[in-house]
């Protein structure tokens, strides 16, 4: 196997967060190591939203500490993190739907245009240069995805698992670290949930990308993923190797419903 | 025949001018859901500042550049000191800080600049187009011609922005989507800046054309209350919207001016005249009860 998985980069210490009286998340750490697929599971409500919220600072816990390559901070931020390498995708597929899909992988590339918006503005020569080198490496990147032939469709007009495969292509294009991908596959038939699946392994397998993802599908998340969180009403009931966690009996009985 | 085209196309024209004003509202509506009731106050101070200029002895093109500059640093002020300290905050209360923006600016720019009417020349003559005249027997201005064409350029010029530009990717995705804008990187307070600053260059070019006809006063403000019919027939969110907006608004008022008087007072008697004044507010309205989006518009649909 080519990709070796490495240390830990991304350390959760206690973190909480609520919202007016609810309360998301409890008291959980967790941590993600270079290079592997973790995933995050737990029935609905559970918080894991939330927690992908809170890693790329679209969320600000009350409390506990986040350790990002190892500087400490107490929440993040979400430019920060995009510049420091970490892109993601949402439940609720946020694309730019009046753009084109070439347009909004191209906007996924923004944090890594040097020339400044002036310039651009401006329409000058290295600026232009540039977009141009840009050009080429989204290319790259719809090749990658499989999506030449709707490369110019405005994105709004496509079906829903086409959008699915474009939000991580503008996730894909800015290059990133770390991935974070909010149930991927959900609402996709299985011909596209493969189809995806495939792409999120060799994304993790080529680029060496360290991806954490959140899903519903147990027979994909097991397949997949090196490790497994599992929340339930905010709080971690299970961690480890998908083997030992299909095991907990605590995770059985929060998703048979026995102890609610 | 002749008249019914004089009458059309004299009021095609100045209905750009109005499409000019709306594309001001569209842009900020667009970028940061915010309907900036400034917009006309904004008008009103870029006219005033330009002209202020001049008097000063710049020269015209010099003075644009300086009241240019003004209206850039005004769009960055507001995104530091008034868009910035509330975002998150619900559209009502942003609304109504723009309303006090607007009080703000009115007072401020006579403050700056004294508070007279004063004409403003920019080299541009109110005149029957002799060519057209002798040709068409039609009388259309000179004047009118050349601010629509100004008014088209720049129009122009800013669909090009925004389609093939960076920048002007950027700013379609966060009009798209604010939270996603965010995951990769884009600068939301930049873009505001920004926008703020195009919509004050907007305004620059509005106030230049309509002080220049009517002179630089206080009623420069109220060209937004014009813009409000053009925005509810083409849509708040559509700068396509916003320019067939301000033709249909500008044509139909005057041939309503010219064509429903007579009919008027042929059933009821007496004078029918000023229908200018309130009928582009009724097509709004009868507009709002079949089509709410506009033209253009997106159809908002609400997940129950
Ligand atoms: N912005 C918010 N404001 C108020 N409450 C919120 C907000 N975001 C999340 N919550 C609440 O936090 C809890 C956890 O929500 P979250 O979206 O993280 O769950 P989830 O595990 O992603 O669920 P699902 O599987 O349905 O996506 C829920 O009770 C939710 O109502
Ligand atoms: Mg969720």
């Amino acid at each position: 196997m080519a990709r070796q998985i490495g240390e830990v980069i991304l350390d959760l210490r206690n973190i909480s967060l609520s919202f007016g009286g609810v309360k998301a998340l409890t008291d959980i750490s967790f941590d993600v190591r270079e290079h592997e697929i973790r995933a995050i599971i737990g029935p609905n409500g559970a918080g894991k939203s939330s927690m992908l919220n809170v890693i790329n600072g679209v969320y600000h816990p009350q409390q506990g500490e986040i350790v990002f390559r190892g500087e400490h901070r107490k929440d993040m931020d979400t430019h920060a993190m995009a510049a420091a390498g970490i892109a993601r995708t949402f439940q609720n597929i946020a694309l730019f739907k009046g753009m084109s899909v070439l347009d909004n992988l191209m906007a996924g590339r923004n944090l890594k245009m040097k020339c400044s918006f002036l310039q651009h503005a401006l329409w000058w020569g290295p600026a232009r240069r540039e977009e141009l080198a840009h050009r080429r490496k989204v290319e790259e990147v719809i090749d990658f995805l499989e999506i030449e032939h709707i490369r110019k469709t405005p994105v709004g007009r496509l079906p829903y698992g086409l959008q699915k495969r474009v939000e991580l292509g503008r996730a894909l294009a800015a290059e990133p670290s770390m991935l974070l991908l909010d149930e991927p596959m959900a609402g996709m038939n299985v011909e596209e949930k493969q189809d995806m699946c495939r792409f999120i392994l060799d994304v993790n397998d080529q680029f060496g990308t360290t991806i954490v993802l959140i899903e519903h599908d147990m027979g994909v998340v097991m397949d997949i993923s090196d490790r497994v969180v599992v929340l339930d009403y905010g709080r971690k009931i299970g961690d480890g190797a998908p083997d030992d966690v299909k095991n907990n009996p605590e995770v059985i009985a929060a998703y048979l419903g026995t102890q609610h | 025949m002749q008249f019914f085209l004089e009458v059309l196309i004299g009021g095609l024209l100045s209905g750009v001018m109005y499409s000019l004003v709306a594309l001001g509202f569209v842009l900020i509506f667009k970028a940061s859901g915010v309907f900036n009731f400034a917009q006309g106050a904004m008008v009103f101070f870029a006219a005033l500042s330009l002209v202020g200029f001049m008097e000063k002895g710049a020269p015209l093109w010099l003075a644009f550049v300086l009241a240019f500059v003004v209206m850039t640093l005004f769009g960055i002020a507001t995104e530091k000191f008034v868009l910035r300290k509330m975002v998150n905050q619900p559209p009502i209360a942003l609304f109504m800080a723009t309303i006090g923006l607007a009080f703000f600016v009115e007072g401020l720019a006579p403050l700056l600049w004294g508070n007279a009417v004063r004409p403003l020349d920019i080299g541009l003559v109110d005149e029957p187009i002799p060519w057209i005249l002798d040709n068409w027997n039609m009388v259309i201005s000179s004047f009118d011609l050349a601010a629509a064409g100004i008014a088209f350029a720049l129009v122009a010029v800013l669909a090009l922005f925004f389609q093939y530009t960076r920048v002007g990717r950027a700013l379609r995705a966060v009009a798209d989507d604010h939270q996603a804008a965010l995951s990769i990187g884009i600068p939301l307070q930049h873009i505001w800046a920004l926008v703020w600053a195009v919509a004050g260059f907007v305004a620059l070019v509005a106030g230049m054309l309509w002080g220049s006809r009517n002179g630089v006063q206080f009623a420069l403000t109220f060209t937004a209350l014009k813009a409000l019919p053009v925005l509810i027939l083409g849509g708040f969110t559509s700068v396509p919207g916003a320019i067939v907006g301000g033709l249909i608004i500008g044509a139909s008022e005057k041939l309503a001016e010219i064509y429903i008087p007579p009919v008027m007072a042929g059933w009821f008697g007496g004078n029918f005249g000023g229908i200018e004044g309130w009928f582009p507010y009724v097509l709004a309205l009868l507009f709002l009860l079949v089509r709410p989006e506009g033209l253009f518009g997106e159809k908002h649909i609400d997940r129950v």
